[in-house]
């Protein structure tokens, strides 16, 4: 008698059981990647509405007054209803696509695959923490629909905004309460994921895969996951404290002596906003490096796949990833240089911010290097995937602006900020996520998806997404205040109406575009070709087995690996990849 | 050419020697025997975790501590009773240590004896906790009353609540092993559970300190 295995779980036969409850991690990576694509269409319409009402402040749409009652009595939008649909957007931006799709979604289906497992560690876990976050999304966007309607203090939740209650708004009473529950949940989601992901990497590796063969996706699965354990039981804390300031009349974060809406707020006393900051950012800045380093895994694979040449540099990449999680437990106070911290913490935070840009730079160096030389196939992953390394760079170098705190002190409340972390932390994960969707299409849903349709959506967005942001950083460097719902009647940013404009046109065109990936994804899926197990002659794990692979991945067989992760253009060998676990030497005999 | 490689690696060569740590090189097979292995670490991330937790807590307590040093932060007389529990809470992991050590001699009888008796141990603090709230409720502190207190009901709430979980896990072993259904499989189940169970320990002293020297 021995321990029973962790995938001793055998196929099930019920619909329940089999797309519903599942234990496979292939079906619940989908439903994490499905649940991402939801959210992402929820918090891309709360943009247009954002972007629609910056340019056109006092339109009158119907439906508009429909939708919302009170707060759009008449179908124009009150500024509060303004801010709720920024908190909405921001919040379901990152917690429930950035966070879930490439790491719960993509990490879920290929980590077990490309470490040679039948499954994760503990499937029952895997499914519970999916459902757990099902169930956090539902209470986020039920926001919408209690008295006062969704919050307003922003995807931070800054108390005292998001702690006095509803004197502070409309969206304070109850919408706040359903947002700081929905967190707590999403927490405990998160940290039933991260165990799941540290374990499945520690011990399932299969023969011969060792730490240094892995592919550097499963890099940054793991790293991705320390940092999650550890930012998200952060958060949980915080989090609990929050709500306990707003319902058991506690005072760890709301001072004494508020004075909201002409009411005096006598029953709190000497708490510190400032301590949820702290508290929040510790979470918060591991959170953009959370949904930014699988981009980058995605990126490595799939540059060193499409170039046909080994990573460049694959200990140094290696290496760069683990500094990078390492460092970025270290900067949260970058994100609190208007608080009136003393200097010499800035000073100290913004160097450590600086040193940064040493692995991001070792990065961006090692993927142009990977491309050097190389036969570059330009598929729609692989544009994405260079995509990624242009919007990383465009929104890398406009944080070395921000790490700075007298200048972080001009941009800080300006579009400049916003423009910076919508390239690096939004729109360059998001193209990590179409970049890994391109490319693994074929193995989970057995189909290619179209190229020309993908080509046509990556032109249109690439070229749509810096319209859009770009000008965010001249606005901002022209002193444009970020959150306002408002400015048209502001006399010095009169002439910055037109660029608002313009890149309001730009979202709607970019939205539009997105158009085109759904039909792709919906008519590849029903009508595509199908893939073989193979499509782009790719060496990691997941590419030996058939498009999809079989309930326990590897068909019965243990797989054994031989080789590093990037074994491409070998000189000598008969073709220019070698699979992992290809037991032919290489030719040059090591 | 790829497809058949699946085939070919049951009787290919021997892999070449590892040069990395930790998995990789174990007895070979996805996961073959190393549910043990993943339990242990799943057991220390999720203390990882437990501890960003409360070390989040402790970070706020003394970062409120020091801005009310003049104001608001009154002190609280902890009920006495703690002492006791922390006494209980002690015993029962040495006690839980005594049954495992019975367990290695081969005494199943032993061990099932003071498992139970280091379950009772648990559910007994659990009861001195909140015997504690009561009386601090009598004395009419509560939550919001004061900082001090708000943070002793808080950490003591979030250690009831990890404690509960311990507690659901001695139950478990416990029912196992009376029901003499403590296979070797389940050895894990009383390692996981008993490392768990001193880190409670371990982090309620803490807390003791942090009330009585900080607070």
């Amino acid at each position: 008698m021995s321990a029973p295995s962790h995938a001793a779980h055998q196929a099930p036969k019920s619909f329940i059981w089999k797309y519903v409850f599942s234990l496979d991690h292939k079906v619940i990576g989908i439903q994490y990647y499905l649940l991402g694509l939801f959210s992402v269409l929820v918090g891309m319409s709360l943009s247009l509405l954002m972007r629609f009402h910056m340019v056109n402040p006092t339109a009158s749409l119907a439906w508009i007054g429909k939708l919302w009652p009170t707060a759009a009595a008449g179908g124009v939008m009150t500024p509060e209803l303004y801010l709720s649909l920024m908190t909405m957007h921001g919040t379901i931006m990152v917690f429930f696509v950035l966070t879930t799709v490439p790491q719960g979604g993509f990490g879920n289906y290929f980590l077990p695959i490309q470490i040679g497992a039948e499954d994760m560690a503990f499937p029952v876990l895997n499914m519970m923490s999916f459902w757990t976050t099902f169930l956090a999304l539902v209470v986020m966007i039920s926001a919408f629909f209690v008295q006062g309607g969704a919050p307003l203090a922003g995807w931070t939740g800054y108390p005292p905004l998001s702690g006095a209650g509803p004197l502070t708004g409309p969206g304070e009473g109850a919408g706040q309460t359903l947002w700081i529950i929905s967190i707590a949940i999403f927490c405990g989601a998160s940290l039933m994921g991260a165990i799941n992901f540290i374990a499945t990497t520690v011990d399932l590796r299969c023969k011969g895969m060792t730490l240094m063969r892995m592919p550097l996706t499963c890099w940054t699965w793991l790293v991705t996951a320390i940092l999650g354990l550890l930012g998200f039981a952060v958060l949980l804390a915080a989090g609990v404290l929050l709500i306990l300031d707003r319902h058991a009349g506690t005072s760890f974060f709301l001072p004494g002596g508020m004075m909201i809406n002409d009411h005096i707020i006598a029953n709190h006393k000497g708490g510190s906003p400032l301590l949820w900051q702290h508290l929040f950012w510790f979470f918060g800045h591991p959170e953009v490096y959370i949904a930014i380093l699988p981009g980058m895994g995605v990126t490595s694979q799939l540059l060193a796949t499409f170039a046909r040449k080994p990573v460049f540099g694959y200990k140094a990449m290696v290496y760069a990833i683990l500094s990078i999680g390492f460092l970025g437990f270290l900067v949260w106070g970058h994100h609190m240089f208007m608080s009136g911290m003393n200097p010499y913490s800035a000073m100290a935070f913004a160097t450590l911010t600086m040193c940064i840009g040493v692995p991001s730079a070792i990065k961006t160096f090692n993927w142009i290097g990977t491309l050097w030389g190389g036969q570059i196939h330009f598929t729609t992953a692989m544009l994405f995937a260079l995509g990624f390394v242009s919007l990383f760079v465009t929104g890398g170098v406009s944080g070395i602006f921000l790490g700075q705190p007298a200048l972080d002190l001009y941009f800080h409340d300006t579009y400049f900020v916003v423009g910076h972390f919508h390239m690096i932390m939004g729109v360059a994960a998001i193209f990590g996520m179409f970049a890994g969707t391109f490319f693994w299409f074929p193995k989970m849903f057995g189909k290619m998806l179209n190229e020309t349709l993908g080509k046509i959506h990556f032109y249109c967005t690439f070229i749509g997404v810096y319209c859009i942001f770009t000008p965010m950083h001249l606005v901002g460097i022209a002193g444009n205040p970020r959150r306002y719902a408002d400015f048209t009647n502001v006399e010095y940013l009169a002439k910055l109406i037109p660029v608002h404009q313009f890149m309001t046109y730009a979202a709607y065109f970019t939205a539009s575009v997105q158009v085109i990936f759904l039909i792709n994804l919906v008519w590849s899926w029903i009508k595509g070709p199908k893939a073989p197990a193979n499509p782009w002659n790719c060496t990691t794990l997941e590419w030996s087995v058939p498009s999809p692979p079989p309930h326990d991945n590897f068909g019965g067989v243990h797989p054994v690996v031989y080789h590093g992760a990037y074994e491409y253009s070998v000189p000598g060998a008969a073709e220019d990849f070698i699979m992992q676990n290809d037991p032919t030497p290489l030719p040059s005999g090591d | 050419m790829s497809a058949s490689l699946t085939q070919d690696i049951v009787h290919g060569p021997t892999p070449p020697a590892d040069t990395g740590w930790g998995g990789g090189d174990d007895d070979g097979g996805a996961g073959r025997g190393s549910g043990r292995a993943a339990s242990f670490t799943g057991l220390f991330v999720l203390l990882a975790a437990s501890t960003m937790a409360f070390a989040a807590f402790t970070s706020a307590f003394v970062v409120r501590r020091g801005l009310s040093e003049m104001d608001d932060w009154t002190g609280v007389h902890y009920p006495p009773i703690l002492f006791l529990n922390t006494a209980i809470l002690l015993a029962s992991s040495l006690v839980l240590d005594i049954s495992r050590r019975a367990l290695k001699a081969g005494e199943r009888g032993k061990f099932n004896f003071w498992w139970t008796a280091a379950t009772a141990l648990g559910i007994l603090f659990l009861a001195g906790q909140a015997a504690a709230w009561y009386q601090l409720k009598e004395a009419g502190i509560f939550v919001s009353s004061n900082p001090a207190s708000s943070f002793f009901y808080v950490l003591t709430a979030a250690h009831a609540f990890h404690l509960i979980g311990g507690v659901v896990a001695l139950v478990y072993v416990d029912v196992q092993a009376l029901r003499l259904r403590l296979g070797p499989a389940k050895r894990t189940a009383i390692d996981v559970t008993a490392i768990f169970w001193h880190f409670l320990d371990g982090l309620w002293l803490f807390l003791m300190i942090l009330f009585y020297v900080w607070g």
